[in-house]
């Protein structure tokens, strides 16, 4: 006599795969690469040498110097981590048209018009025996004082924040405020 | 007539859930199979500095990753304690980068070879000795693209 076995209950095997399911949702999308992007330097002889290469002015430039034991030396003074993103904005923005701060040029821009375009290079030396973390901290001050002299731009034009904006306005805004920060040819500036 | 009524007993039969776990096995097999990451295994101590400014890194596949630190406590026995460069899944040298920026490369598509970044994940007690010169081997390489890998934090947290 064939008897009927009774058929096992499968509704919880689906809570199950759900279960399973959302934790691969969740545990691949954990791992989010961010950082600070940056572009190097073509090589020295791939760039063809300028000859009319125009001598950049010396306060045109924001010299930043990193030792080995992790001590800042801006523009031949010292200083704290915690000032360098006003003093960069400073230099940047040069509010007062200051004698001894950067140049600045009019430039034709999108959106703006006729805008003066400061002429201002940062740049950044670290010593070999610099650590790795403050070097971090210094670009990301750096960055961040650019970050913040956009996003001030940008909401004063668009009222909204730099990351906000549609491409365009962006690339409008990058050219008020290019990002020039270059890094010296390595080489040993003293320490241990 | 009296064949409809027969049916309506009150009660509606209920629908077979029965195959609902192989719709969501279904789903979960695609999830699993579709986001394999390569990973890994680190050989280095890999403590990410911290900074404000970070973006995210798009699109995986054209990233590729170089880790720079102390070699694991497992690995310190044979390979000692001074910062070390990991490729792939083993320990290399300076020397090596260059080779590995162009295997990297040569599996990408012909449009997406200028779009090629590198991601340097770098231990935040690295010294900087190192650090330039797997720079200065990136710009050999003509990778010039890089990313400074770190962890987004609070700036109250950043100046401490």
């Amino acid at each position: 006599m064939a008897r009927k076995v009774p058929e096992i209950n499968g509704g919880p095997m689906a809570d199950i795969a759900f279960l399973l399911l959302i934790f691969f949702l969740v545990a691949t999308t954990m791992d989010i690469d961010t950082g600070i992007t940056r572009k190097l330097p073509p090589l020295p002889e791939d760039q063809p040498e300028r000859k009319d290469d125009p001598k950049i002015k010396e306060r045109n430039v924001f010299e930043v110097l990193i030792n080995s034991s992790d001590r800042l030396l801006v523009e031949g003074e010292p200083m704290n981590i915690s000032e360098l993103r006003e003093a960069t904005k400073e230099f940047i923005a040069n509010p007062y048209d200051k004698e001894d701060l950067p140049e600045k040029e009019n430039k034709e821009v999108r959106y703006f018009g006729e805008v003066p375009v400061t002429k201002g290079i940062i740049s950044l030396q670290n010593d070999r025996g610099t650590s790795y973390g403050m070097y971090i901290k210094v670009q990301n001050e750096l960055t961040a004082a650019y970050q913040e002299l956009r996003d001030q731009k940008a909401m004063r034009k668009f009222g909204k924040k730099y990351g906000e904006l549609e491409k365009e306005r962006q690339e409008a805004i990058q050219k008020i405020y290019p990002q020039k920060i270059s890094e010296a040819e390595p080489k040993n500036i003293g320490g241990n | 007539m009296s064949k409809f009524r027969k049916g309506s007993k009150k009660e509606m039969p209920t629908i077979s859930t029965a195959s609902l776990p192989d719709i969501v096995f279904m789903l979960l097999f695609f999830f699993m199979v579709s986001t394999t990451i390569r990973q890994t295994t680190k050989l280095v101590q890999n403590d990410l500095p911290g900074a404000t400014e970070v973006k995210k890194l798009e699109k995986k596949s054209l990233v590729s990753y170089i880790y720079i630190g102390k070699p694991i406590p497992r690995m310190q026995k044979t390979f000692g304690t001074e910062p070390r460069i990991q490729l792939n899944d083993q320990f290399a040298k300076v020397s090596d980068i260059r080779d590995y920026i162009i295997t990297e490369r040569e599996e990408l598509d012909e449009s997406e070879k200028p779009l090629m970044s590198t991601s340097l994940k770098i231990d935040e007690e690295t010294k900087m000795g190192i650090v330039t010169d797997v720079k200065q081997a990136l710009r050999k390489a003509s990778a010039l693209k890089i990313t400074y890998s770190a962890r987004e934090v609070e700036r109250r947290e950043l100046l401490n």
